[in-house]
This record gives structure tokens, C-alpha cells and sequence, in this order.
């Protein structure tokens, strides 16, 4: 999650759900919490019900409009003008909190006399490479750095998940320069200030369609907030993550809680609300390309990768506690390769993969679809043939494999392309041309199984198993450790270099039962980390060594077992207003994260009612309401001495702990693809031209444009004049199988449906329930139409648009089937994360009903 | 023996109690001895498997059999509640169409057939070594490369922590695959 992760230094919530009751004022957007995450939700209402304010900003009304003191319709990809104007609101109004930005942030740090803003250079940012399609991002730096030592700069360096960790071409100066009264032409407050000038409330009513009183309204309500004795809370989801500037969306809010002082303080600090029980897991412990555990990067051929060294010091940051790589890097080696591991062979570095391109699910499933080099695919509870997007290509294309295996709880659409997808219906693939070998292994359930879960603010929390898989259902444990073991057995007798890392693979598991189950907690444990010496759990990442000593799976999640028997993630034992005792949080149990910024500089908290973490001058030592995600005994009025490294190295009044500076970063200078800051581009697919500068899209996101991912002309095709949104249910879960499959929830959400505004209704002669076809580059559907005024047009650059919401559950099997909506989205990369841009494109729509 | 006769007879229990007849005394003996679904049983601590908010739920199981899943009122989060989806996780977990038998589809088939679960086991890790041997690339321009690239995986944001590390250390430690994504990006 590089926004929130350059931003402020970790990818992830930094708040936590209970902590919305302390909000004074609450900002949705992106989201629409009361349906996608309703127990969530009840923390909004008990805030409401203490006075604080709810906002909410969203194409739709919805439930979540209905529980809002404003609800504010705006154009689906138009969200970073009207962020930006919020920014700019702030500076021009004066409203920063300055005690916070000038020694927590780098507001008054001044930056390269080589950049150049996207005002100079109409849409761009200095160093755009146009036949590579790429930033250099030198010139982004601060004053004073200088390139790395150890080595050049490379594509691979700027961005994607592994930018939380490292890999900056350039290194900052030991203390930037910086002007505390925020007036130098070069600070980046005033780089902030030239940059946003134009993100004014006329320009939100010219792009998002929003009157420019609305957002006044909005500007004022939510930027009082602030202050010593006020916060405010923004919650996000897809609705800004799927976008080609998702991650620059999340910036800018990220920057406005920033000069607001909203972060580490309660009822503030970003909650990024994430759609699955474990997906803020799967990316700290990753299944990704790009990723090792706890944002490690995976080492990439011909950049970094010649030698451990070399990647250690490739990715290491001077402070800050990045600066112990050495430790978190030998120590996965250590936990995966075991004895095997040593200093002569560099423990192990070589036997794992480089990575040479773009291997996300994009990058290969295009492989797929032309029919290349990836040849087998193990898909387990995912479900691509209705989930993913260009949805017809990702089924076809897996007609293309030589073997594919499927793992879920029921057969899934992936499981079943040959035999009953679209296509196959058609009659435009018949099953005895598809030369697939499929694979179905029934899975187990989470009540049939044991290990744990890490949800949206970062808790781990442990499910225990109840009862046994029904049948042949096993857990994903299961097969990836008997497949393991029979793949080990193999290399034992096939002793080719490529094996070697096989061979010394740690894999003995003890197992228990019938059915020989992995024990999961040996996993915890793993994960956890060891001493090698006498095998005793770590207590936590501060005891992590280089020298081989210690083993652990994720550095990030040391501390969830520290000692035998303690499974953290198991306790049950709530207390505190944060539920501590009660599951574990990463970092270090710490449930908000940067809480040293709830203090002033000099460790006193801001106020009585926002105190929450704070420094005991008696005991010499951060005590309070939470876990203090600082040096317990570190004083606020701690300088580093000169050439100081690690955490050491940051002063006593530096909250975020991540950062080669300690501060929060309004700028990011380094680490991401399209920019320091923030710029309005319009979606890949547009009815309007970008009103902010020439360039029309993000320079850096790529479209994959090929004839079986077509796109609309862009601006104002006038074959697809409406917007079109997906969105989610209440009721139904991603793609389908987890609900559509029972009774209940097919029987609440029976069918597959558009919203529709009454003034598109009429102007397309459709009635209330009636079928409807949506068409894109893409694809066509058929649907039922639900014309409601929950959705309405809105005027923008002076004309009319139409958007269309569309839930995106259906498939073709279940209790309750209907067309896949991910047939009509384009395949699409955002620069810094490859997601693709599902929450803003264009359509038409025709009534498909006849009538008599 | 007339005394029995009396008492369970519910227009004598409501003289005798002085009450209405509408309570307790107007109870037939099967009624007075309902219980809850999720009485005498076992009880496991677990988490809803559908979004990200973690609520808490109880697995109430009786000799091997699921009860029932009610929602968790220890959890500080959730305080009890589920949403639709998490109410319907006991369906989720028992529903018929569930399935329980592996499955296989022969090249160029029209149709499914079920095959033992180690066989299956057996085939797959088959399949992997010779796709692994097919294509990997030990070095590149005489630098390690390691990679194996015609096996990729997708998934992990419904699966446990565990699960998902053991994924990325054999695929990737192990087998040399880096193609592996799930539905997270950001």
C-alpha cells in the first residue's frame, strides 16, 4: 500500500476501527462503509451520536449517505480535484496546523533546485523519460542528496510495494535543509502551495460536478476539525484504490491529514478499509510479485540482486529502522533455508528468484493469453473468471494453460471455464478445443482449520478449527505442505543448482490427525522468529541479528509469539479502550500507529481530551493509552549524535519512525512511479478532457492497450457517453462464490442489477425494472435496471453527465446467476501497484427490453 | 397417579398457579424441553471470513457437527454483531453445494470426474517438476536469475497468514516462481 506507506512509512490503517468514536469529524469517501463493512460502520454512528460530523462523498447515496450529516455526489475519478481543493482550502485559508507540520513533517523541508511541478511543465513532473515511459526521479530529491554509492538508479527502484522499504537511488542529507517559517520558495509547503493553487472550489464544480458552495460546506465542516483539541478520520476503499491514480488518491488525503496534524492522534490518522478477512495480510506476508515478507523487495535480476551486499545496501536507509535490512533479510533467509543458510553462501541469497519484469497478475495473464511461456497455475480461493477485470480474456485465456488447479469451497466460475462459461455457451469455445488439464481440490473452511487472520487496522487474530473438512476438503496448508513435501522428496534425488534452494528448504512441520495437518502454530512461531542458539521465540524485532543468529518468517509480525505457549494472536482478553489483550497488531502490538505525534515535541500530550500517548518525565519513559510506537525511553529532547544510524539516529521529536527523516512526508521524494505529489489526471476512459493540465491521464499507468483490451476513444467517445461505476453489496461477497451459493443471501440479493438516475431513465425510454444492455470496448451485458434518485447526473465542464452503478457479484453459477460485470472493465495498470481501474469508465446504455 | 394426571394437565396448573394461561403452565412437555440450538456443546473462538472489519464469531459444534455460528459479543470490534454475510456463515460451511470430492477434467473433456484425493496430489506435483524443468532459467547474462517461469499462482486474501507464507516460500523460495498475485495491491 504505497500511499500510505510513503506517506507516513508503513502500508497499512494507521488507526483503528474503535477509534472512530474519537473523531470529531468523520470523512467517507472512496467507500461506502455501512454496506461493505457494516459492523465497522456501528463505530461511525456511536462517533455521530458524541457529535462528530459525517461526511460522506460518493457517486451513489447509499446507506452510508443516509446515516451522513452531508452527503456530496461527485463524478466517479474526479476525487484527487476535490481532495486537492480540500488542500488547497487549507493553505490558502491558513488552517495548518503549524505546531504539528514543522517538526513532525516535512512541510518545511526544502527540495532540488532541478524539480520542476506539473504547473511548469503542464501536467508532468521534471524527468519524465517519454520513450521509456518513466520518471527519473532525481530531480524530486531533497537539497543536498546525493546519489547512492551503491549503484544506478533503475526502473526497479521507484515504487511498487517494496518502496516502503527502501531502494532509493538517491540519499538524503543527515539533517535536510529546511526553513521552519515555511516561507522558502523551495519548502515544500510552498511547493504544496503552487502546486494546488488551481484546485479551487470553482474547479471542483467544473470536474467533479460539485456546487461550489457543496464543497465550501464540506471544506469548512471538515477542516475544523484539527487543531490540539479536535481530530478528524478519513476512511477510503476501493473507490480510490481501483483507479490508474488510485495510489496518488490516497496521497492526497494523506497529505491533508498531514497539515490538518490527524495523524497518530485519536479520532485520526487514515483508515484504509480493505475488502477481504485476510488481504491486509496477504500483503504483509505476501503472495505478490514484487514483495517478500514484511515489504522486503524481492531481488530484481541486474539491479540489485548481484550479491547480498549489494541488496542490503541497495535498500537500507541511513535511520530510521530501515536501516537494519541486514537483520530482516538474514533472517528470512534464515527462517526459509535454515543450516543450509550460512555467511559463506551469502545464507542462501542466490537460491531465491530474481524477479525481470512485471509478474503481477496483469503481466502474466496477458503471457496467458498469448499463449507464451506460462504454462501451469495454481488458483486458490480467488476467482478470476468473474473477478477479474476484462473478465472474457481471463477466462480465455485460461484455455491457453496446460494445467490449472483450482482450490474453493465450491466449484467457482475459474473451476469451470471450459464447461459453462459465456464463451462455451456461445458456442465460441467448445470444451474439446480447450486442451486444459484441470485440477479441482475441495477447500476447507475457516472453522475447519486453524491459523490466523490480520483484518483492516492490522490485527492478527487467531481462528481456532471446530470441526474436521467435510470429504476430501483440506486447508491450503495442507496442499501446499504435502505438495512441498512431495516436490523435496524429488529434488533429494535431483541434486541441478535450481534444486538447491528446494533441498534446503525448511519444511518439517509437525502434523497432527488423521489427515496429517501441518501444525500452524510452529508456522506462528516461524513467523514470529527464533534465536538459533537455544531456539527460544523472540520477543520482537528489535532482537532480530545479521549474523545468522536469529530466523524470522516476518519481521513485521515478531512479537505475536514471543515465548512457548503464547500465541498472542489467540489471546481473548480485552482491556483498554484499544482492545489490547485481545489479538496482536502490527508493529509491536501498537494499535495506532505514530501515536508519538500525539504529543508536542516536547512529550506532553496536546491536550487532556486528545491525549494518548505521552512522556512520564518521573519514569522516563512514553506511557498512555496505547503501545507508544517509539523508543519506550527514547526523551523527546533526544539529538542524534552526528553519523548516528537505525532508530538512534532519529531525534526525540521524530514520530515517524520509518523514515530516513522521522517525518511524516507531505512530499515523497522517493518512492513512487508518477510523483512527489498529487495531480488530477482523468480516467484512462473519460466523457471530459482533464481541466487541470494537458496531460490527459496519469503519464505512468499503462492502458495495455491490445484488440482484445480496447478502449474508447478518450475524451467524450460518443459511443459510450455515461460513467460507469462497479460497486458491492451488502449482501453479496467479491465474486460470488462465498454468497450467491446460499439460500439467504440469494434470497436477499436475488438478481443483477444497474442503477440508473430517473433523467438517463427517461432519456433512454427505460422504465423502473426493466432490462437494460451496457456496452463498453469490452463487452456487452444484459441487466435489470433500477431507476432510482439515489444516483443523479451531474453537470460538468458545462455539460450533463450520466453515471451508471454497477454491482459486480454475478457469474454464471450459484443459487442466484447473472452476467459478469468485469466483462465490460478494461485490463489496466496503475504505475506503483498494477491495479486496475474498475470505479471509472465509460458505457452506453440502450433498453434491451421490448415493448409491445 | 391422579395427582400426574392433574398437574400435567395445563387448565389445573394455571387454577393451581393463579396465572393466565399463557405461560409456563400452558407448556406441552416437548416445548418444556426445547433448549437452545447451541446448548451442550463446544465452543470454538473464530473470526467471519468475509471482509475486513474481523468480527468475532463463536462456532458452536457438537461431536464433530457445526451447530451454529453466532457472533462474538467478547470481541471489542464487533461486540456480538455480524452482518448478513458473517449470519451466514453456518450455511457457508454446510451448505449442499459444497463441495467435498476432488475433481478432474482431461484434456479436450466435456465433463468432470472424481479421483482420490493423493492421487490428485500425486498428478499436480507431477505436473510442477516437469513445467519447473521445462523452462527454468538458472543465470542470465551470467548473473543469477533462478526463475521458473512457466508456473504462476493467484490468491491469498481469503487465505490465513500461514497459509499464504507457506505459498511464498515454497513457490518462490523453493520452486523459483514469481509470478504470484492475489486480489491485494494497495
Amino acid at each position: 500500500m504505497p500511499g500510505l506507506g510513503t506517506s507516513f512509512g508503513r502500508g497499512g490503517a494507521t488507526t483503528a476501527q474503535q477509534d472512530l468514536v474519537n473523531a470529531d469529524a468523520i470523512l467517507i469517501m472512496g467507500s461506502s462503509m455501512a454496506e461493505n463493512h457494516p459492523v465497522g460502520f456501528r463505530w461511525v454512528i456511536k462517533a455521530r451520536e458524541r457529535g462528530a460530523t459525517i461526511i460522506h462523498v460518493d457517486p451513489r447515496f447509499s446507506r452510508t449517505s443516509a446515516m451522513a450529516d452531508l452527503w456530496v455526489p461527485l463524478r466517479a475519478g474526479s476525487d484527487i480535484v476535490f481532495l486537492g481543493a480540500l488542500v488547497n482550502h487549507v493553505l490558502t485559508n491558513d488552517l495548518a496546523f503549524r505546531d504539528y507540520i514543522v517538526p513532525f513533517t516535512n512541510a518545511a523541508t526544502i527540495i532540488s533546485e532541478d524539480f520542476r511541478d506539473t504547473e511548469d511543465l503542464d501536467g508532468l513532473f521534471s524527468g519524465w523519460d517519454a520513450e521509456n515511459k518513466q520518471y527519473s526521479t532525481e530531480s524530486w530529491a531533497y537539497e543536498g542528496s546525493k546519489p547512492k554509492a551503491s549503484g544506478e538508479s533503475t526502473e526497479h527502484d521507484r515504487g511498487g510495494h517494496a518502496k516502503e522499504r527502501g531502494g532509493s537511488s538517491m540519499e538524503m542529507p543527515e539533517t535536510p535543509p529546511s526553513d521552519p517559517t515555511l516561507q522558502h520558495p523551495r519548502s515544500v509547503y510552498q511547493i504544496l502551495t503552487r502546486h494546488f493553487a488551481r484546485y479551487t472550489p470553482a474547479m471542483v464544480e467544473d470536474v467533479c460536478g460539485i456546487p461550489r458552495d457543496t464543497f465550501l460546506q464540506v471544506a469548512d465542516a471538515y477542516c475544523r476539525a484539527s487543531g490540539p483539541d479536535k481530530t478528524g478520520t478519513i476512511c477510503y476503499a476501493l473507490g480510490w484504490t481501483q483507479h490508474s491514480t488510485g495510489v496518488q488518491t490516497i496521497r492526497t488525503a494523506a497529505i491533508l491529514q498531514l497539515l490538518l496534524g490527524n495523524i497518530g492522534r485519536p479520532g485520526g490518522g487514515i483508515l484504509a478499509l480493505r475488502g477481504h478477512a485476510s488481504i491486509q495480510g496477504s500483503t504483509d506476508i505476501p503472495t505478490l510479485y514484487d514483495v517478500l515478507p514484511g515489504y522486503l523487495a524481492m531481488p530484481k535480476h541486474g539491479a540489485d540482486a548481484g550479491s547480498l551486499q549489494s541488496y542490503i545496501d541497495k535498500h537500507r536507509l541511513p535511520r530510521g529502522w530501515w536501516a537494519h535490512y541486514d537483520r530482516y533479510i538474514v533472517s528470512l533467509l534464515k527462517a526459509w533455508y535454515g543450516d543450509a543458510a550460512q555467511p559463506h553462501n551469502d545464507f542462501g541469497f542466490g537460491w531465491m528468484p530474481r524477479i525481470t519484469g512485471d509478474h503481477s497478475h496483469f503481466g502474466y495473464w496477458l503471457d496467458m493469453a498469448d499463449a507464451r511461456t506460462v504454462e501451469g497455475l495454481f488458483v486458490m480461493g480467488q476467482n478470476p473468471a468473474v473477478g477479474g477485470a476484462n473478465a472474457g480474456l481471463e477466462r480465455r485465456a485460461l484455455g491457453n494453460l496446460k494445467w490449472l488447479v483450482v482450490r474453493d469451497m465450491v466449484e467457482t466460475e475459474t473451476a469451470t471455464f471450459w464447461l459453462d462459461s459465456p464463451e462455451v455457451a456461445r458456442g465460441e469455445l467448445p470444451p474439446e478445443t480447450v486442451g486444459t488439464e484441470v485440477f479441482f481440490f475441495p477447500a476447507a473452511g475457516q472453522a475447519e482449520k486453524e491459523g490466523c487472520f490480520t483484518n483492516t487496522q492490522r490485527l492478527l487474530q487467531w481462528h481456532q478449527k471446530a470441526v474436521d473438512p467435510p470429504g476430501d476438503a483440506r486447508s491450503e496448508a495442507w496442499f501446499v505442505y504435502h505438495l512441498g513435501r512431495r516436490l523435496k522428496e524429488r529434488a533429494a534425488r535431483d541434486t541441478s543448482p535450481r534444486n538447491a534452494g528446494l533441498r534446503a528448504l525448511t519444511w518439517d512441520y509437525g502434523t497432527r490427525g488423521p489427515h496429517h495437518e501441518p501444525d500452524m502454530e510452529q508456522v506462528l512461531q516461524e513467523i514470529n522468529g527464533r534465536s538459533l542458539a537455544d531456539r527460544s521465540q523472540l520477543p520482537g524485532f528489535h532482537a532480530l541479528a545479521s549474523d545468522g543468529s536469529t530466523a524470522c518468517g516476518c519481521w513485521i509480525y515478531s512479537g505475536v509469539y514471543p515465548s512457548p505457549g503464547r500465541n498472542r494472536a489467540n489471546e481473548r482478553d480485552p482491556h483498554g479502550p484499544y482492545g489490547h489483550g485481545w489479538g496482536f497488531s502490527w508493529p509491536a502490538d501498537r494499535r495506532i500507529l505514530y501515536n508519538r505525534a500525539s504529543a508536542r515535541p516536547d512529550g506532553r500530550p496536546w491536550s487532556e481530551r486528545k491525549k494518548l500517548v505521552w512522556w512520564d518525565e518521573t519514569m522516563r519513559e512514553w506511557t498512555g493509552l496505547d503501545t507508544p510506537d517509539f523508543g519506550r525511553t527514547k526523551a523527546p529532547d533526544y539529538v542524534p549524535p552526528p553519523g548516528s544510524t537505525g532508530d538512534e539516529g532519529l531525534r526525540g521529536d521524530a514520530p515517524f519512525i520509518m523514515h530516513p527523516d522521522g517525518m511524516g512526508w507531505i512530499w515523497v521524494p522517493d518512492g513512487l512511479k508518477d510523483g512527489p505529489l498529487p495531480a488530477h489526471y482523468e480516467p484512462l476512459e473519460s466523457p471530459v478532457a482533464n481541466a487541470v493540465y494537458r496531460q490527459q491521464t496519469n503519464p505512468a499507468a499503462d492502458p495495455k492497450r491490445r484488440s482484445d483490451n480496447p478502449y474508447a476513444d478518450s475524451p467524450g467517445d460518443p459511443r459510450y457517453p455515461c460513467v460507469l461505476t462497479t460497486y458491492r453489496l451488502t449482501e453479496h461477497h467479491t465474486a460470488g462464490g462465498m454468497t450467491r451459493t446460499l439460500s439467504h443471501l440469494a434470497e436477499l440479493q436475488p438478481e443483477s442489477f444497474c442503477e440508473i438516475s430517473p433523467e438517463l431513465a427517461t432519456t433512454i425510454d427505460v422504465r423502473n425494472g426493466e432490462q437494460v444492455e451496457l456496452t463498453t470496448p469490452r463487452g456487452s451485458i444484459v441487466t435489470r435496471a433500477l431507476v432510482t434518485g439515489r444516483i443523479r447526473p451531474l453537470v460538468v465542464q458545462g455539460k450533463t453527465i450520466h453515471q451508471v452503478g454497477l454491482p459486480w457479484h454475478w457469474g454464471y453459477r450459484g443459487l442466484t446467476t447473472g452476467p459478469v460485470a468485469n466483462d465490460l472493465v478494461a485490463i489496466s495498470e496503475e504505475p506503483n501497484v498494477k491495479i486496475m481501474e474498475a470505479k471509472a469508465l465509460v458505457c452506453r446504455i440502450d433498453r434491451w427490453s421490448p415493448r409491445s | 397417579m391422579i395427582k400426574d394426571l392433574l398437574t400435567s394437565w395445563p387448565a389445573f396448573r394455571q387454577l393451581a398457579t393463579g396465572t393466565d394461561g399463557t405461560g409456563r403452565e400452558a407448556m406441552s412437555p416437548a416445548t418444556r424441553a426445547l433448549a437452545p440450538r447451541h446448548d451442550a456443546t463446544d465452543v470454538s473462538r473464530s473470526i467471519c471470513p468475509y471482509c475486513g472489519v474481523g468480527c468475532g464469531q463463536l462456532i458452536f459444534h457438537r461431536r464433530g457437527r457445526l451447530v451454529s455460528v453466532e457472533g462474538d459479543p467478547a470481541s471489542p470490534i464487533s461486540g456480538g454483531h455480524l452482518c448478513p454475510k458473517g449470519a451466514a456463515t453456518f450455511e457457508l460451511l454446510t451448505h449442499a453445494a459444497r463441495a467435498t470430492r476432488v475433481k478432474y477434467r482431461a484434456p479436450h473433456s466435456r465433463q468432470w470426474q472424481e479421483i482420490a484425493l493423493e492421487t490428485a496430489m500425486d498428478m499436480v506435483a507431477d505436473r510442477v517438476w516437469e513445467s519447473r524443468a521445462r523452462h527454468f532459467e538458472d543465470t542470465r547474462e551470467g548473473e543469477t536469475l533462478m526463475q521458473c517461469p512457466s508456473i504462476a499462482h493467484l490468491g491469498g486474501a481469503t487465505l490465513d497468514n500461514e497459509e499464504n507464507y507457506l505459498i511464498k516460500k515454497l513457490f518462490a523460495g523453493g520452486l523459483g516462481i514469481v509470478a504470484i498475485s492475489n486480489q491485494a495491491r494497495i
